[in-house]
Formats: structure tokens, C-alpha cells, sequence
């Protein structure tokens, strides 16, 4: 029986999509290749994975995707393997697609749901700008499926006890593009991602400095600011890590607000998983209403200062 | 120098309705246009060739009978010709197929140095474009370039002469890399402003080459692109469901942010 490969170059994710494999009652193998992944052998055992194929191939260390590409064609190869699953980074997404190319196989990127359904996998994704999920499957002979982080729980699964570590065999040629620098960015300064509360700003505001004022909202609330496209990309107030939305971050907080943005499917599709969402907007036809459990329609200068000095009273 | 620019004419999403009873999508009739990263690409490419002066920039798209009219944007904003596939054969194509469409007009184009793409579509954003496409041409790839420059190659080691250097704007980090031409990349939107063009550059539009090719004039067939050799069938495609309160508070300020505080509580979303 053919088996699962998984891949992805965090850890994390290679858990979580070790886990989703282990389900499918096929052999399931992991690609851990670059320095640093010969480390999660162990934890990928725990999470289902029986075989890790491990290479620290210096090739492969600056994990560019055409390389990796090949190292994960071969490694299909070699771990018998007809369904790969990756995980939908930047790079996952960008790697899936080029090994996909090579093993002349269908390919779905940015899933963010799958599933086993009579017999197949059965995967979702947002398509047509955010406006509808498209369900999908994979008629190829070989899969590449590349997933969202989170989109699975990571659950550890068994003792790992008939798990075995292979070298894989690679034969890879040196990568085209040279890399002349990396510059980190500052990590983590908002996490929009993971906040439990999340007040959104959109194009309501009208100077940089009206911004405090919903900081100030989010800090009594013990949340995070996060904003429309507009905001970070056009006026350049908050970094383009807080964009919520298509092509920005998504986000499932307790509470979500919204302030002064108009509820455009491309940025209320990152607030989809919310539990409970409010809007405060001036038009009562702003579509931003139709998202929100509880909506305000007021000037956004008046309510946000009362808003915030009410919760402070509490 | 000559850039190729890939363009995918999608419709107005801003304009998609929801059948209220099957939550489908009703897509007929939507005026279309070029995606947005589309944009950023041609924008980088005129710009190219305003500062290098000897480069030819061609816009490529494969689209319905619509893009005659489209691609005369892509024309205003100053490719200088454009090359069009318009056959319902390479109708619903998968990504795989849009590559192999777009490889085999790169093979007959023949020469080129720089092939610019968007980072993925406006509407599907799958993103396989471009990886799919390297891989058909053997070519480098360098995707989700924020900041680009196109620099004297080393004569030993660049067969076109040049090369580029690019930002790539990754999620934990800036990567700056560089590559010899020819080489495929892909672009954000924080790499450039795309121009309004203006109506001398729009009536000019009309008068630069367009070339209509159809299957027969690129080499493909039935069983290699189209909807019947899509790898992928959609079981679905609809609106997700959003079951929202929709609790409206008018009227007195202080009196709707005391009752939205009061809904917030019960709601047990407030405690920190």
C-alpha cells in the first residue's frame, strides 16, 4: 500500500499534518530535511509518523524551494508515497506546487480544512477573493496537498515504538539563486494570529494619531490591534503583519471589533472563525453589520472614547 | 532585454452576488479585469524599461474572448504588444494546465530574459503558477519579490548578460537574493503604485499588436490543457455561512454602549 509523506520545514505543522496522516491508515513517513529537522524525529514519531527520512544535505539548508522540491520527489520516490502533505507556508505553498510539476501531479495549496470522505481526500480552500469555499479533490494518481497552519490539532498518537529513521538518498544539484542576506523581521510584536481579543480599524480613522484611541480600546480589553488592507498597505500607520484578511493574517479571537471599515469579504474572511464580533460604523448599511453579532451605528470618535471609559468603570 | 508579464483576467469580485437559497455564487455577466498582483508586475516591468531603455515589455494572458478589450489596459499601462488565448479549448484548465499553456507561448516567444508573474491570482490565489511554470522551463524561481533590480550580469556565469537582485518578502524574515537571467518571478503588492494610464496612453493602446494565438499556433491539445485534463474537481464552490446575531444598537451612544456591554457580559467575552 502506498503510504503519506509530510513535510513541512516548522515543526509544529510537520506535527499537525503527522497527526491528520496518521489517521488514514496507510504507512505514513516524514521528510526531514536541513540541519535543524533531524531534531523532530521523535516528536513526529509521537505524532504517527513511522519512518522519518532525514537528510542534512547542505543543499538543502537555505531552503530553497527548487531544491527542495527535488529532495521531496526523491524522498516520494523512495518512501513509496502518493499522498504529500505540506504545510502551506509561503515556502510550503511555493515548494508544494514545483513538486507537484515534477511528479505530474494535481495540486491544492492553502487548504484550510481536509478530510477522508469515501475514499478520497476531501479538501477546502477559499476561493474567488474570499467570497466562497470551494471543496475539492484530487484526481491524480499522486497528491499534493498543501494546509494551513492550524488547520489540524497536533495530538500526540502512540509510543513511536516501530518508528525508523532512513538517510535519504538525495542527488541534488546546487540552487540557482544565491541568497546574499537575511533580515528577520521584528518577531512577534502584534500577534494578531493567536490574540483572544482582536479591534480591527479600517479606513474610518482619519489620522495616524486617532489610532491611540483604539489602542487604548484594545489594551483595556486586553487585546490587539489589527486593521483593513488600507490602512497598512496604503497609508502605511500599522506594520503589514496586522492586515487581517486575504493575502494578511487570519484570526479566531474571543471577541473581534470592528471600527470604521466596511466589512469587505476580503478582510471579514479573517475574522470568519470569531466567537462573537461587533462593528462600529457610521453607515447603517455598511455591510460590516450583516458580520456582527452586536453593531453600532455611531460616529466611531464618539463611541470608541465611551466604549473605552465604560470598560475601565467596570 | 525583453520581460514577459503572465496576466490572469478575473471578474470583479466587489461585484459577486450570493444566491440567498444555495449560498452559489452568480458569476454571469460580471465585468472583468486584470488582478491586482498583475498589475504590480507590468507596473515593475514599464518601469524596468524606462530606466533601461532597451527592453521590450509583452503582455501574456489566457482568458475568454473578453480579454481583446482587456488587455488594451495592459497595453495603456505600456506593455508594448500583447499575446492573447482566447480558444474555449484552454477553458478550465487547473494550474497545471495554465502552465503548460504558458511554457509552450514562452517556447514559441523564444527569447526572453524576465518573465513577471503576480504572487498568486486575486480571485483563487493558489499560487502554483509560477512554481508549475519554472519547473516546464528549468528556470529559477524567485517569488513574493517585494523590491526588484536588474543588474549587469557576470559574462561567465549570466547567458543573457544580466542579472537581478530582489527582496522577497517572506513571513519571518527579508531575503535578499539574487539570480542570473533568464529567471521567473513573482510579486507582491508593497513592490510598486501601478499607474492610472492616461488617455493618450489608452488611445495609443489601441494601436500596439495584439496576436491571437490558438492551440494549433502554440502546439497543444485537447488531453494536455482545458478542463479535461484538470487534475482537480470541485465538489462545491459556495458562501460560507456566517450565523451573526445582527443585533443593531441606534439611537443614544450612551445607551447603545452600555447595552452592547451588557451583551458582551453575558456573552462571557470580556473577562481578561
Amino acid at each position: 500500500m502506498s503510504g503519506v509523506l509530510v513535510y513541512s520545514e516548522r515543526e509544529s505543522v510537520a506535527l499537525e499534518l503527522a497527526t491528520f496522516a496518521s489517521t488514514l491508515k496507510r504507512p505514513v513517513a516524514v521528510a526531514l530535511v536541513g540541519q535543524e529537522a533531524a531534531a523532530w524525529a521523535k516528536n513526529c514519531f509521537a505524532h504517527g509518523a513511522e519512518r522519518a527520512y532525514v537528510s542534512t544535505d547542505p543543499t538543502l539548508s537555505e531552503l530553497q524551494a527548487d531544491v527542495l522540491a527535488e529532495a521531496l520527489a526523491q524522498i516520494t520516490k523512495q518512501a513509496d508515497a502518493d499522498v504529500i502533505l505540506i504545510g502551506s507556508t509561503l515556502r510550503g505553498r511555493e515548494v508544494a506546487a514545483r513538486l507537484a510539476q515534477k511528479l505530474n501531479a494535481g495540486c491544492i495549496t492553502d487548504a484550510n480544512g481536509l478530510r477522508f470522505e469515501d475514499g478520497q481526500l476531501v479538501a477546502t480552500r477559499y476561493a474567488l477573493g474570499g467570497n466562497t469555499i470551494a471543496t475539492l479533490v484530487i484526481k491524480s494518481p499522486v497528491q499534493v496537498i498543501a494546509v494551513m497552519p492550524q488547520t489540524i490539532q497536533a495530538t500526540p498518537t502512540g509510543d513511536g515504538g516501530s518508528a525508523e529513521i532512513i538517510e535519504a538518498r538525495l542527488s541534488l544539484a546546487p540552487p540557482p539563486v544565491k541568497i546574499v542576506e537575511r533580515r528577520p523581521k521584528q518577531a512577534g510584536s502584534v500577534n494578531v494570529e493567536s490574540t483572544k481579543v482582536l479591534v480591527c480599524i479600517g479606513r474610518g480613522a482619519n489620522e495616524q494619531s486617532d489610532l491611540e484611541m483604539i489602542q487604548t480600546l484594545a489594551d483595556t480589553l486586553g487585546g490587539v490591534v489589527g486593521c483593513t488592507r488600507p490602512v497598512s498597505h496604503d497609508k502605511h500607520w500599522l506594520s503589514e503583519g496586522q492586515m487581517i484578511g486575504i493575502s494578511g493574517k487570519m484570526s479566531s479571537p474571543r471577541l473581534y471589533i470592528g471600527i470604521g471599515l466596511s466589512g469587505q469579504i476580503q478582510h471579514t474572511v479573517g475574522i470568519m472563525g470569531s466567537k462573537v464580533t461587533v462593528a462600529i460604523n457610521s453607515d447603517k448599511n455598511a455591510p460590516i453589520f450583516k458580520m456582527a453579532d452586536y453593531g453600532i451605528v455611531g460616529d466611531l470618535y464618539q463611541v470608541v472614547p465611551k466604549l473605552t471609559g465604560k470598560l475601565r468603570l467596570r | 532585454m525583453h520581460i514577459i508579464v503572465c496576466m490572469k483576467q478575473i471578474v470583479d469580485l466587489t461585484k459577486i452576488r450570493i444566491k440567498a437559497d444555495t449560498r452559489e455564487p452568480v458569476l454571469e455577466g460580471l465585468p472583468v479585469r486584470f488582478g491586482d498582483f498583475e498589475k504590480n508586475a507590468l507596473e515593475e516591468a514599464v518601469r524596468i524599461k524606462e530606466k533601461q531603455g532597451d527592453v521590450k515589455v509583452t503582455a501574456v494572458a489566457v482568458g475568454s474572448p473578453k480579454l481583446k478589450d482587456t488587455i488594451k489596459e495592459a497595453l495603456a499601462i505600456g506593455a508594448d504588444e500583447a499575446v492573447i488565448l482566447t480558444d474555449p479549448l484552454f477553458e478550465g484548465s487547473d494550474e497545471m494546465g495554465t502552465a503548460r499553456t504558458l511554457a509552450k507561448v514562452l517556447q514559441k516567444i523564444g527569447e526572453y530574459d524576465l518573465i513577471l508573474l503576480g504572487e498568486g491570482s486575486t480571485d483563487d490565489h493558489t499560487g502554483q503558477v509560477i512554481s508549475r511554470l519554472a519547473e516546464l522551463l528549468g528556470l529559477a524561481q524567485v517569488t513574493y519579490v517585494r523590491e526588484l533590480e536588474v543588474l549587469e550580469g557576470n559574462p561567465l556565469a549570466s547567458p543573457r548578460g544580466k542579472r537581478i537582485r530582489a527582496v522577497r518578502d517572506l513571513e519571518d524574515a527579508l531575503e535578499v537574493v539574487e539570480a542570473n537571467l533568464p529567471a521567473i518571478v513573482s510579486v507582491t503588492a508593497e513592490l510598486n503604485q501601478p499607474r492610472l494610464p492616461p488617455l493618450t496612453a489608452i488611445l495609443k493602446a489601441a494601436r500596439k499588436p495584439t496576436k491571437t494565438w490558438g492551440p494549433n499556433d502554440i502546439g497543444v491539445t485537447t488531453g494536455e490543457v482545458g478542463a479535461g485534463a484538470s487534475m482537480i474537481t470541485m465538489l462545491s464552490n459556495l458562501a460560507p455561512t456566517q450565523q451573526r446575531k445582527q443585533v443593531m444598537l441606534e439611537g443614544d451612544v450612551d445607551d447603545a454602549v452600555n447595552e452592547l456591554l451588557k451583551a458582551l457580559e453575558r456573552e462571557g467575552v470580556l473577562a481578561v
